[in-house]
């Protein structure tokens, strides 16, 4: 019984069969990733899980509350909060702004209409909006045009948000995409960070093979929209199902 | 601090609003018909800013809720009396009433979609005014005051004339004080100073809706909706509270533009009339405090001017050239003044889009920081 | 049964102009991913093509005659045509045949109207927001409607129709009909089969020549296109053209079904998009579907029959808002369209 349990998803688009009888049991406080080559389905059956696509039949479990055909902000209120591969933040805001509306989100939930009261004046957000960019080493870029910020800084301040709302589940969709070993290695550090002050189950889908095994806990592995093999690390490490689906895929 | 700026935004609008007779006086802009319809068009803008310019769904439709106010006014104003509160609160939940369901179902999309069902509806709205509904709206002819109308909670008027629009006795078109100052003549009218106090009280809730989480939300949906929906908060009741919100503001405006003149038409539906909002706040800087009232007065002052100017006048400008050359200039010039007033709009228009898309507004602060010197600071909170 | 088919007849003028126009606010947005608000002053300014023409053929020289006398007693004047005096006979034939020598001048003239927009505007707003792309364009389409009001004047002028096109046929005759049953104007027939025509040679152009596959390759994915090395830009510039064209030509063949006037450009625009929102963003055959099935809507309800049954109940011109409450519904029940291609989840 995980925190996360995803029974017999299957999803086709014409004559593709995207997800084939998918099972995934995520146990809480785990770092559960789940690698495949390409096309292997893996961004469809975050899809699923997240709410923006229905899959055909199956279920998904979040801490015992089914999940399809919810609404994302729904989802959020549950406590899952997702990261995305290019970092998505509140462009035009500014780094505090785009912390507060987490807060605010957190605090008083999909909706309220509080028209009077001041954003200014309300501490209790503020205090807590100030905390968590302290925590990522982000205070002093408070003011500054979210818009401006680095690629890195954005990511930092994407990971803000979502940590602010203390969700029980994390959904990270290829957070190094794209980026170079330093910056790699600087979501790993970060990733491990959270991982040490915060009991926050995490599921990463992930090419980078070098950010799987840093943090994995357990690795599930997608190939043709059917899960192959499951176990630990080093289990996976030496499979050869595994090996066979990617053969010159992987960057190891 | 911003809550001290805001305040004194606060005051320095206000005095200028109720000084406005003597401030316009030099320009000859300072009669009370031209006075009023800045107010109210400032109203009209300061409340679609809120949908447009915190969120940025553009809707074409709001003329309806101008018109939807205009009516609704005349009828209370037939029915119940001419004292123009119980109009102007009819006129403000009927808008409402009806921007709630046009909200709702053009809300069923976002972007494109949706301004193209605000204008459809619009559209459909003004079809409705002009020959469905005809028995409310008096189709083409429009809604007018009759001596025969029950205004039941009014004492009997005079006989033969049609009584007057009024607040508790004060006359929306009386001129209750007629000084000269500084050499000119100021007309001080109670139809101006009701509106007046209105635009003052729909600046002020403007700015307690940007300052509030709401509007928070509100510019969250502007720059990402999606990642707002991701963060837990359900971007479509806000949406539709911030397009009911706008509607109520239209509401008042066509409320307040039948107490000036107690006739309602069809015509005040007309998309084209959404669309001057939309250049009045885009003018003026969308999404900014003061840009819509900027964009309200700047169109309707120029508006006023420009019809003014015939080739008479024109001649007069070029008078001191020769003939063959004032008449060039003449026939370059005539067809943007006079009845050409729609073009130069126009053509004013696509200017602001392409080259100053934050408007007036922007332009001034580029202007105020070359002069003060490049703004270095990255940082920015608050006002935008 | 003749009253049916009549109301479909009388459907088809207006669904033929709406298809077009539809057609090409498609290709513009399904190409350049453009929203553009100045396309029905596209067909407006095809329509002024029409009228300009016609008033150039018709510059005469003034000759006076003493032999005749006009009612005043004067001696009469005789305005002679220019072009007649030039051509002799082929000059009469031009200015009888105006419509068909404007379409001819229109195509050129057109196709360099859209080169110009799209390279002196449009593509500066390829990635600008939706908004700010219909704040131009909305902008624009005012201004070409003030040009043309300034020019023109405000009042509708009226074109007529060849001789030869004039006049009615008695459709119900062809169709097995009675005599009389089902008569209709010659020259809204020839505007439908014109339409036809037309859309049908834009869709073989897209789906038969190279340059069309390209095309429909970029609106799938534009940036896979360029990458390949492929310069998508003159290409789209070109289509803009065409559907300028498209456009100007619908205006153009309209003249003598409804006096051109300056605003024409606006009252289609509206229902052109509802036309376009209703057939299916970013679907050519839905938009011309979409196009035929409105006009002829918008025909059933203006039907005695139906019109007065529902005046009954108290709603008079039901015909006025009919099809902003099927679009309206069609939107709510089928977001995406009629043919709008699935997934494209709007929230």
């Amino acid at each position: 019984m995980g925190i996360l349990e995803v029974q017999n998803v299957n999803k086709r688009f014409g004559g593709l069969q995207a997800l084939n009888n998918v099972n995934l049991d995520v146990a809480e406080g785990s770092v559960h990733a789940l690698i495949g080559p390409n096309g292997a389905g893996k961004s469809t059956f975050l899809n699923c899980l997240i709410g923006k696509l229905k899959p055909d039949t199956g279920s998904v479990l979040f801490d015992g509350t089914p999940v399809l055909g919810k609404k994302p902000h729904e989802i959020n209120q549950l406590g899952v909060a997702r990261v995305f591969q290019t970092p998505e933040i509140f462009a035009d805001l500014t780094v505090f702004e785009n912390v507060m509306i987490p807060c605010f989100a957190h605090r008083d939930g999909a909706f309220k209409v509080n028209a009077f009261a001041r954003v200014m004046r309300d501490k209790e957000i503020r205090q807590q909006a100030e905390d968590i960019l302290e925590d990522m080493g982000m205070k002093e870029k408070m003011g500054a045009h979210s818009g401006a910020l680095s690629r890195g800084d954005k990511r930092r301040l994407e990971m803000a948000m979502c940590l602010v709302q203390e969700p029980k589940l994390l959904l990270l969709d290829e957070p190094t995409a794209g980026m170079a070993r330093a910056d790699t290695n600087n979501t790993i550090d970060l990733l491990k960070h959270i991982g040490e002050t915060r009991n926050i189950t995490k599921v990463i889908i992930e090419h980078d093979m070098h950010v799987v095994f840093s943090l994995a806990t357990t690795i599930s592995v997608l190939a043709q929209g059917a899960i192959i093999a499951e176990g630990l690390p080093d289990e996976i490490k030496g499979h050869p199902k595994v090996r066979e689906a990617y053969l010159g895929e992987a960057e190891v | 601090m911003t809550l001290m700026r805001d305040r004194t935004l606060l005051i320095i609008f206000s005095l200028f609003v109720l000084a406005a007779p003597l401030i316009f006086a030099p320009t000859g802009a300072a009669y009370p018909d031209l006075l009023q319809r800045f107010a109210i068009y400032g109203i009209f803008a300061i409340g679609f800013n809120i949908l447009f310019g915190l969120t940025g769904y553009l809707s074409f439709g709001h003329a309806a809720f101008l018109g939807v106010g205009s009516y609704s006014a005349v009828w209370m104003f037939k029915l119940l009396s001419m004292n123009i509160l119980p109009a102007l609160l009819l006129s403000v939940v009927l808008a409402g009433l009806f921007s709630l369901l046009i909200g709702y179902v053009s809300l069923r999309r976002s972007g494109i979609y949706f301004s193209i069902l605000t204008l459809a509806l619009a559209q459909m709205s003004y079809n409705l005014a002009y020959s469905v509904l005809t028995p409310l709206t008096n189709g083409e002819t429009g809604l007018q005051l009759r001596l025969d109308d029950p205004r039941i909670l009014d004492a009997a008027g005079a006989e033969g004339s049609l009584p007057s629009t009024n607040l508790f006795g004060l006359e929306m078109k009386e001129v209750f004080w007629n000084p000269t100052i500084f050499g000119y003549d100021l007309q001080f009218n109670w139809g101006y100073y009701v509106s007046a106090v209105m635009l003052i009280l729909s600046f002020w809730i403007s700015i307690r809706i940007f300052r509030s989480p709401f509007g928070l939300m509100l510019r969250a949906i502007k720059t990402n909706q999606t990642r707002l929906n991701y963060t837990g908060v359900n971007s479509r009741p806000y949406t539709l509270a911030a397009f009911v919100i706008s509607g109520m503001f239209a509401g008042l405006a066509g409320g307040l533009l039948a107490s000036m003149d107690p006739l309602a038409g069809a015509e005040r539906m007309q998309w084209t009339v959404g669309g001057e909002v939309v250049l009045m706040v885009v003018l003026g800087g969308m999404g900014t405090l003061i840009g819509p009232m900027l964009g309200a007065v700047f169109i309707k002052y120029f508006e006023n001017i420009f019809s003014k100017i015939n080739d008479t006048v024109l001649h007069g400008w070029f008078a001191f050239m020769p003939d063959w050359l004032d008449n060039f200039f003449v026939a370059i010039v005539s067809p943007f003044v006079g009845k050409g007033w729609s073009l130069t709009l126009g053509a004013l228009f696509m200017i602001v889009v392409i080259f100053l898309p934050g408007g007036l507004v922007d332009g001034a602060r580029r202007i105020g920081r070359k002069l003060t010197g490049a703004d270095k600071r990255a940082a920015k909170v608050g006002i935008k | 049964m003749d009253a049916i088919l009549l109301q479909i007849l009388n459907g088809i003028d207006k669904g033929s102009a709406y298809a077009l126009i539809a057609l090409g606010l498609t290709l513009i947005f399904g190409t350049l991913g453009v929203v553009n608000f100045a396309h029905g002053a596209l067909f407006m300014l095809g329509a002024f093509v029409a009228v300009t023409v016609g008033k150039v053929l018709d510059i005469s020289k003034i000759t006076i005659d003493p032999s005749k006398v006009d009612f005043l007693g004067n001696p009469a004047k005789i305005r002679t045509p220019y072009v007649t005096d030039w051509f002799g006979d082929f000059g009469f034939w031009m200015i009888e045949w105006s419509v068909l020598v404007s379409v001819i001048v229109a195509i050129p003239v057109m196709i360099l109207i859209g080169i110009i927009m799209e390279r002196g505007l449009i593509k500066h707003f390829y990635n600008r927001p939706h908004a700010d792309q219909i704040l131009v364009t909305f902008g624009l389409a005012i201004v070409l409607q003030e040009i043309i009001k300034a020019l023109y004047g405000a009042n509708p002028i009226p074109q007529s129709a060849p001789d030869l096109l004039k006049g009615s046929v008695d459709f119900g005759v062809w169709v097995g009909m009675a005599e009389n049953a089902v008569i209709y104007p010659l020259w809204r027939l020839v505007y439908f089969l014109f339409s036809m025509l037309l859309i049908g040679g834009v869709f073989a152009f897209l789906r038969f020549t190279t340059f069309g596959m390209v095309v429909r390759a970029g609106m799938a994915d534009r940036e896979t296109v360029g990458l390949l090395g492929i310069n998508i830009d003159k290409r789209f510039t070109i289509m803009f053209g065409v559907a300028a064209a498209v456009a100007g030509l619908a205006g153009v063949m309209y003249t003598p079904i409804n006096p051109p006037n300056y605003h024409m450009g606006m009252d289609f625009l509206v229902l052109s998009f509802v036309v376009v929102v209703v057939g299916g963003m970013g679907s050519l055959p839905g938009a011309v579907l979409a196009g035929f099935l409105l006009g002829i809507l918008e025909s059933f309800a203006s039907m005695p029959l139906i019109k007065d049954t529902i005046a009954a109940i108290g709603l008079p011109s039901i015909d006025q808002i009919i099809i902003y409450l099927i679009a309206v519904i069609v939107l709510l029940v089928r977001p995406r369209g009629l043919m709008g291609k699935a997934g494209m989840m709007e929230d």
